[in-house]
């Protein structure tokens, strides 16, 4: 048996004023409050901050896993292959690729398309795992992915690859 | 009939004709082994060695597909000596396979990668450089050959040496360096070049025509009939629709030829499994009328104003191959006493070869025939329209410009008071008639044909149809419904 019989707590009066439970809650929020002002006090580093975000930039963890970012070969090509299998494993199916014969016999086969509609993106980071050339990352430290219009939320591979920037979305007028 | 013997499969008894092969009397029986080279349209070279079972008294694993059974056999396919034995013949097949699944056509439904999931031994041993080949070689027209994912189980050979009996490819030069390759003056386009795509077991030979569209795990597989001509071979029709950015958009990704032994073997033609290019183009997805000016219509409307003019007599119904029986049994009742036109004109007359093609290329002019249908010649629909006995005339998925050519059809069907087109496709005349009335294509559809030979076969409904599509049968009894006492008048 997994469920465990626990007894309800006896109902007194000190329950039932309630406010010792008041108290007592309000002592952790001062406990905070007077411990984080000694830490700032002695300026130690585990001392608690509010960013300022968006006008302070975010400050991101060495491996958080942000927007996406294509890789490249050497020589400047996509390292794509458009394999597809990100586009198999993603959960969100935000992923749309089509492929066609690469220049190069021996990489064979390159993408001619690829999108990410980040507006359905759930950043799990499979499409990562699943890329079998190493082509595709979540590092680009950017977390400003948001924009005016669904489409707009639609990144292509030269956005993707850095090679052009994103283009600018403007609000849509109100209907 | 051969003598039946018992033999033992795992400890199983089990019963099998005497002489039949281990690898196919175990297939019978629910087990599958493993091979490549054995095909049982194409012989057992025994080279692939992947089938090896365990045969009692034997001292040495035996290849199955070479064994013949016989009375008292005791075969072992699941024993750990046979496991250990395939884990290393796939191994020294992978030896010099360039693992490229990702960029790889084959993947999903590979040989290869099906028995290395199954029974490989994951850790290779190899430490060699892997052998570099030829690779993205264009041996015909519909054909890729990549020989650095090749196997060597002879497969395509012996199709082209057997069954073809031209002879394209071959294996050529020794050792590491054997290869597949093209007879020296020859490429591979015969008419059934197609077949050796299905063959191959592994990702050597790919369809040009579907390099790079989808991949197959995409894919839904539909059992159809193919329209390509009267034989009526089995096929699977694979659809994209999960994903229709894949494949140029189109939701037909490629047709291939399904087993039946009494009809096409294991084969089709490339006639039929590339004639699919067309099925979407121009597709007709409202009921129009264009006449006096172009609107849209309401199927029971159009149903009902073109039952009147078929109350008036003076009927000419225009069909092909194309319509199912359940299609020529609905039109036999709504044009009873009509006169019909459905034999092949140069138009649906094709190359016939002693193999799998037939001359007339409608899939279901027997059907017809069976129902007691009989066609009139087209001269003779000419001579009508041109004198005006024609006062109705409905055309179904038929382009008379390709019988009469553009100018005189256009100016033929003008001749008629009333006209109806319906098909799934637009064509060069389907502007020229008073109704035009969208009908599905025959993977949007269920029924049956009736091939050259009176086997009655079904197909099933692959896809949905396009917007206001209907099957033709439909349409028909629609029409009829709309005006039965029309119906009886014009059947006495």
């Amino acid at each position: 048996m997994t469920v465990k019989a626990v007894e309800r707590p006896k109902r007194t009066l000190a329950t039932q004023i309630y406010l010792i439970e008041v108290w007592k809650g309000l002592a952790i929020t001062f406990r905070h409050l007077f411990v984080n002002l000694y830490r700032h006090l002695l300026r130690r580093p585990d001392a608690s901050v509010t960013i300022q975000y968006p006008e302070d930039p975010a400050v991101l963890g060495r491996r958080a896993r942000t927007r996406h970012r294509l890789l490249k070969r050497d020589d400047g090509a996509p390292r794509c292959t458009a394999c597809l299998l990100c586009e198999t494993i993603c959960p969100a199916k935000c992923i749309r690729i089509t492929a066609e014969n690469a220049p190069d016999a021996m990489i064979e086969k390159r993408a001619k398309t690829f999108q990410i509609d980040l507006g359905m993106c759930v950043y799990c980071g499979y499409c990562v795992e699943a890329c079998p050339v190493d082509a595709i990352h979540m590092d680009a430290d950017d977390v400003d992915t948001s924009r005016y219009s669904r489409k707009d939320m639609i990144w292509d591979m030269a956005e993707l690859m850095g090679d052009k920037p994103k283009r600018p979305s403007a609000p849509v007028a109100d209907r | 009939m051969a003598k039946k013997v018992k033999f033992k499969l795992d400890g199983r008894e089990i019963e099998a004709d005497e002489g039949r092969l281990v690898i196919d009397a175990a297939k019978d029986a629910g087990v599958n082994i493993p091979h490549y080279c054995y095909h049982p349209a194409l012989g057992n070279p025994g080279n692939c060695r992947m089938c090896v079972v365990e045969v009692a008294g034997a001292p040495k694993p035996q290849v199955s597909c070479r064994t013949p059974v016989r009375e008292g056999l005791d075969v072992k396919t699941e024993s750990e000596p046979i496991k250990r034995a395939r884990a290393a013949m796939l191994e020294l097949h992978l030896v010099n396979h360039p693992l490229d699944c990702p960029v790889c056509d084959q993947a999903g439904e590979c040989g290869l990668q099906n028995y290395y999931m199954e029974i490989g031994q994951y850790q290779s041993q190899v430490r060699e450089n892997k052998d570099h080949k030829g690779k993205r070689i264009e041996v015909g027209p519909h054909v890729m050959l990549d020989q650095e994912r090749c196997i060597l189980c002879t497969r395509c050979t012996r199709f082209v040496d057997n069954v073809t009996k031209t002879h394209e490819l071959g294996i050529f030069r020794r050792g590491h360096s054997e290869r597949v390759e093209l007879t020296p003056g020859l490429i591979l386009d015969n008419a059934y070049s197609g077949n050796v795509v299905d063959v191959c077991p592994v990702g050597a030979l790919t369809d040009r025509d579907f390099r790079y569209k989808v991949r197959v795990w995409y894919l839904d597989e539909t059992d159809s009939i193919c329209t390509g001509c009267s034989r009526g071979c089995n096929i699977s029709v694979h659809t994209n629709t999960k994903r229709p950015w894949h494949n140029d958009g189109k939701r037909v990704a490629r047709l291939k030829p399904r087993h039946n032994h009494d009809v096409n073997g294991h084969w089709m033609c490339d006639d039929g499994r590339y004639g699919i290019g067309a099925l979407d183009s121009g597709r007709l997805g409202r009921v129009l009328k264009l006449t006096p000016e172009r609107r849209d219509a309401s199927w029971e409307s159009a149903a009902e104003e073109i039952a009147k003019a078929l109350k008036a007599g003076g009927v000419a119904f225009v069909a092909s191959g194309m319509l199912s029986n359940e299609d020529w049994a609905a039109a036999k009742e709504l044009f009873a006493g009509a006169k019909l036109y459905f034999c092949p004109e140069p138009d649906q007359i094709g190359v016939e070869d002693d193999f799998l093609r037939r001359r007339e290329k409608v899939p279901n002019l027997k059907g017809a025939e069976a129902l007691g249908l009989k066609s009139g010649s087209f001269d003779e629909l000419a001579r009508d329209l041109e004198s005006g006995k024609v006062k109705t005339l409905y055309v179904v998925e038929r382009d008379l410009a390709k019988i009469w050519g553009a100018e005189r059809a256009k100016a033929l069907i003008a001749k008629a008071a009333f006209r109806v087109y319906q098909g799934p496709n637009k064509n060069e005349l389907s502007e020229s008639f008073d109704f035009r009335l969208p009908a599905t294509a025959y993977v949007e559809e269920s029924g049956h044909f009736t091939n050259f030979e009176g086997k009655v076969q079904a197909y099933c409904k692959a896809l949905e149809p396009i917007g206001q599509a209907r099957p033709d049968a439909e349409i028909f009894r629609l029409i009829a419904a709309a005006a039965p006492a029309a119906r009886r008048e014009v059947a006495a």
